[in-house]
């Protein structure tokens, strides 16, 4: 099935949520709204000739200064069936920083929604298990955030300064270096 | 003695081996005792695998036939109980310098730590929040290896450099007073 008629046919049915369609060289995003996402995302996985039950990428964008609101959360969606690509955006604004999970539908957006959930602070309500998952559990702050210091934060992170201080701690016991 | 066949090879000053044979002769009044233990230590380096990056795969082709550290007397150890040098191979983050000073910890001495690459010794070009700028903040590091990735010849010539090193030293066996 053409992709586009996908989206088409998601804008006659959701016209409220769908703000608009993007095509470039074949490559077609639905620009969403996040209130029925997972119903959407439901309709995609579960309808016989959309069949979209392959979740290749979610990822989040921060759009910082550049549009509003804020946040987008991507999926790229495939289908091993008929082989046809679906990509969606769906804005997520600053001050709500929140989305619902769709882990019971694509069982591999686990990681990524704990990924993006890491790098840009993006909540997912009810996904299972929202932890960091790249950065240390009691790290503070989210590091892809666009306005995030590149070099980290000034003050460092206590598990590395309890590093530095164990190094500092352990010099005593090293054996001598006298050296001719 | 003279008139055998085997070759007495000369490893220092008053210090003679015969290959293959595991017979040390030392010439008891111009024996040090450092030169000897020197000796050992340069050319047994155990190192410890611990690949970080894509360095660790310089540094496993270095290992392997090709390059081949086992003619140093070179053998990489899994554990690190059994190794006395630690070849830091690759961007050191945050998240794992703990991991990497828990297993320099467990060493016995003497023990070495040679940096591989420019992240291992600076932190390269990742001046970011999750980077160790150079696992010196950490660790007592005796060689560094400049490089991304260094080359294989370049491991050896700070392997090299290493076994320099020990063989200058002196009295290395009480811990510092």
């Amino acid at each position: 099935m053409d992709p586009l008629e996908i989206a088409v046919g998601l804008k006659e049915r959701f016209a409220d949520d769908v703000l608009h369609i993007s095509n470039f060289r074949g490559q077609v995003g639905v620009y969403l709204k996040k209130p029925h996402l997972v119903e959407i995302a439901r309709l995609l996985h579960d309808t016989p000739e959309y069949c979209l039950d392959y979740l290749k990428d979610l990822c989040g964008v921060d759009y910082m200064d550049i549009k509003m609101p804020r946040f987008e959360v991507v999926y790229h969606l495939y289908s091993m069936q008929h082989g046809h690509m679906l990509r969606l955006n769906v804005q997520v604004s600053e001050h709500s920083p929140d989305i619902d999970s769709v882990v019971d539908i694509w069982a591999g957006a686990n990681w990524h929604e704990r990924e993006c959930y890491d790098m840009y602070g993006i909540v997912f309500n009810n996904h299972p298990d929202l932890r960091r998952i790249l950065m240390p559990e009691d790290w503070e702050g989210h590091p892809q955030r666009k306005d995030y210091p590149t070099a980290g934060p000034e003050e460092e992170w206590r598990g590395f300064k309890e590093v530095e201080r164990k190094a500092e701690e352990f010099k005593k016991y090293q054996w001598n270096r006298k050296k001719t | 003695m003279v008139d055998s066949p085997v070759s007495l090879v000369d490893v220092e000053e008053g210090i003679k081996v015969i290959p293959g044979a595991d017979v040390i002769i030392a010439q008891l009044e111009k024996l040090q005792l450092d030169k000897l233990i020197n000796w050992g230590r340069k050319s047994s380096l155990w190192p410890v695998t611990f690949g970080l990056a894509c360095c660790a795969i310089e540094m496993m082709a270095t290992g392997a036939s090709h390059y081949d550290l086992d003619r140093f007397g070179i053998i990489f150890r899994a554990s690190p109980r059994q190794a006395d040098c630690m070849i830091v191979a690759g961007t050191v983050t945050k998240k794992m310098a703990p991991v990497v000073r828990k297993v320099y910890d467990q060493m016995p001495e003497p023990r070495y730590v040679i940096a591989m690459g420019s992240c291992a010794c600076t932190g390269n070009v990742y001046r970011t929040y999750s980077v160790v700028q150079g696992c010196d903040t950490f660790l007592p590091v005796d060689v560094y290896i400049p490089g991304c990735p260094p080359r294989p010849e370049a491991l050896m010539h700070g392997i090299i450099k290493l076994q320099e090193l020990i063989s200058k030293e002196r009295m290395r066996w009480t811990p510092l007073k």
